[in-house]
C-alpha cells in the first residue's frame, strides 16, 4: 500500500503567507460538509457526517444498566471510536491505538463535560437502574480532521436518536421498537480544531497538513459559546495570546458548523 | 490465426484473452490492452520520483511506488568526490524526495537507480502528488504534447515520473492549476480531442484568475 505524499516543506511555507496546499482560505472548511442522520436502523440514532473527503459514522446504543455507586442516580455516558484500516492506509486492524483513544476522548469530553445530556433524567430507579447511552465514532474515509467530523456526527446523532421501548417492570428491551421519546438534550457542544503551522493557524486540516503542524488545539464549545473541553496535540508549545486566539477562531468556527448542522438536520426531516 | 496477442493478452485455442480491464487496441494483427489500473513494472530506462526512506553505507534506499527495493548509490548521484567518512544526510536526507533513472533492474527485481543525467536532481520546494501510473503516457501526451502544453499555460515545472508520481513548482495559484489539469487529465485520459480541451480548460481558468486579481 503506497503512503501517504507529504508536501510539508510546502505546507510550511505557504502557511506563513497565508496560503494553503489546496488553494482554501486559513480559515475555510472543505466543502460539501453533509450531515445525515437515521442511516442505520439498528441503531437507536445515528448519523453520516461528510467534510470534503473525510466521512464519519456515529451510531448511539442506549441499553439499560445498573448506575455507578459514586452517581446512584444518574445514567452514563461511553465514546469509543475505531479507525477503520479501509479509511486510511497507515490504520492497521487490532486493538484501538493512541489516535482512535485520542479521538474517542475529544468527542466524549466534549459531551461530557458540557453536560450536554441530562444524566438525572436518564435514571429510572436510583442505585439500580438507569439508561447508558453507547456513542460509537467509526471512520469511513480518513482525508484529514477526525476531531471535528466526530464530534459533528455524535452531536447529530444523539439528536436524531429515540429511546427503544422497555418494559419498566422487567428491564427488558424491545429494540426493534422506538419511542417518540428523544434523549434529554441540555446543550450542543460542537468541537473545532485550530492547527498552529509556521506561526499562523488555520482550521480544518486535510492530511497532509496534519503530519505538518506545529501544534493544535480542538476546542469543544456549547451554543452560549461555554468552552466544555479543550485538547492540545503537536510538539510546539503554545503561548497564552496564541491559545486565546485558537480559541476566539475556534467559537466562530462553531457558529458556522452548528447553522450548518440545523440546516442539515431540517433538511432530513422534511 | 488472423490476430496475433500483444500486451496483456494470451491465447487459448482459437481465441485470444485479455488478462486484465483495459481498454482495446489494434494495430496491424497484434491485439494488446491498455490496462486501466495496476501496478507499475520498474522498466530501464524509466524516469521515475521517489522518496528516500533510509540511508545506507554505500548509498540511499528510495521507495519507488513498486513492490521491489530500489538503491541509488553514491557513485551514481553524484560527479563530487564522497569522503569515506561523509554525512550522506546531507546530501539527500531520509524523507526528501529525488527524480532519478532507473539503470538497472536485476532478475530479483532489485532496481538500481541513478541520479547523474541532466533533469534528475533532489527536489526542492513545489509540491508532489500521485496519479494512477498508467494514465501517465496520457497525462505526458504525443511527443510530450499534453505536458508541454499544461508547463506552457501555467508556467510551472513539472517533471513527470513514470511510476504516477509527479513533481510541479511555480507559484501556489498556477501550482494548483496543474494539479487540477492533470487530475483532469487522468480522469478523462480516454476521451478523445483531450489536448484541445484542456488548452481550452486551462485559457478559461487563466482568465478567470486574472479578472479575480
Amino acid at each position: 500500500m503506497p503512503k501517504m505524499i507529504l508536501n510539508k516543506e510546502t505546507i510550511a511555507q505557504l502557511s506563513k503567507e497565508n496560503q494553503r496546499l489546496d488553494g482554501r482560505g486559513m480559515l475555510e472548511y472543505r466543502e460539501p460538509i453533509q450531515i445525515e442522520t437515521n442511516i442505520s436502523w439498528t441503531a437507536e440514532g445515528s448519523a453520516r457526517v461528510q467534510i470534503g473527503e473525510t466521512v464519519v459514522l456515529a451510531g448511539v446504543k442506549m441499553s439499560l444498566d445498573k448506575p455507578y455507586n459514586d452517581t446512584p442516580d444518574e445514567g452514563g455516558i461511553m465514546v469509543n471510536a475505531e479507525l477503520l484500516p479501509l479509511s486510511n492506509p497507515d490504520y492497521e486492524p487490532g486493538p484501538p491505538g493512541i489516535k482512535a483513544v485520542e479521538l474517542a476522548r475529544v468527542t466524549d469530553r466534549g459531551i461530557r463535560e458540557s453536560k450536554a445530556i441530562d444524566l438525572k433524567k436518564l435514571c429510572l430507579q436510583p442505585g439500580e437502574k438507569a439508561w447508558f447511552v453507547t456513542i460509537d465514532i467509526i471512520t469511513l474515509n480518513d482525508a484529514g480532521n477526525l476531531f471535528d467530523a466526530s464530534t459533528l456526527a455524535a452531536l447529530a446523532a444523539l439528536k436524531s436518536a429515540r429511546f427503544p421501548v422497555a418494559d419498566p417492570a422487567t428491564g427488558a428491551i424491545d429494540y426493534r421498537q422506538k419511542t417518540e421519546e428523544r434523549l434529554p438534550l441540555l446543550k450542543e457542544p460542537v468541537g473545532v480544531t485550530v492547527c498552529k503551522i509556521n506561526g499562523n493557524f488555520l482550521v480544518d486540516p486535510s492530511s497532509e497538513e496534519e503530519q505538518a503542524y506545529d501544534a493544535r488545539l480542538s476546542v469543544a464549545s456549547d451554543d452560549k459559546g461555554a468552552i466544555s473541553a479543550i485538547q492540545k496535540g503537536g510538539d510546539a508549545p503554545l503561548s497564552i495570546e496564541e491559545v486565546s486566539q485558537m480559541i476566539d477562531i475556534a467559537l466562530d468556527k462553531a457558529k458556522f458548523l452548528r447553522k450548518i448542522l440545523s440546516k442539515e438536520l431540517g433538511k432530513n426531516q422534511k | 490465426m488472423d490476430y496475433l496477442p500483444g500486451d496483456n493478452t494470451y491465447r487459448e485455442d482459437e481465441k485470444i484473452y485479455s488478462k486484465v480491464l483495459g481498454l482495446v487496441g489494434l494495430s496491424g494483427r497484434v491485439i494488446r490492452v491498455t490496462p486501466l489500473s495496476g501496478p507499475y513494472i520498474p522498466r530501464v530506462g524509466d524516469k521515475i520520483i521517489g522518496k528516500v526512506i533510509d540511508i545506507t553505507m554505500s548509498g540511499w534506499r528510495v521507495d519507488t511506488e513498486t513492490a521491489y527495493s530500489a538503491l541509488l548509490n553514491v557513485k551514481d548521484a553524484t560527479t563530487r568526490y564522497i569522503k569515506k567518512e561523509e554525512d550522506l544526510s546531507k546530501l539527500i536526507a531520509v524523507g526528501d524526495y529525488v527524480i532519478v533513472k532507473i539503470i538497472n533492474v536485476t532478475s530479483q527485481n532489485l532496481i538500481d537507480l541513478s541520479m547523474k543525467e541532466p533533469g534528475l536532481f533532489p527536489i526542492k520546494g513545489g509540491r508532489v502528488i500521485r496519479i494512477n501510473n498508467q494514465k501517465v503516457p496520457r497525462v505526458i501526451g504525443k511527443q510530450g504534447s499534453m505536458i508541454t502544453l499544461i508547463k506552457n499555460k501555467t508556467n510551472c515545472e513539472i517533471t513527470v515520473g513514470q511510476n504516477g508520481v509527479i513533481w510541479i513548482r511555480g507559484t501556489s495559484e498556477n501550482e494548483l492549476l496543474a494539479v487540477r489539469a492533470i487530475k483532469l487529465v487522468e480522469e478523462r485520459s480516454h476521451q478523445e480531442g483531450l489536448t484541445e480541451k484542456m488548452e481550452k480548460f486551462l485559457d478559461e481558468n487563466l482568465k478567470a484568475e486574472v479578472a479575480s486579481s
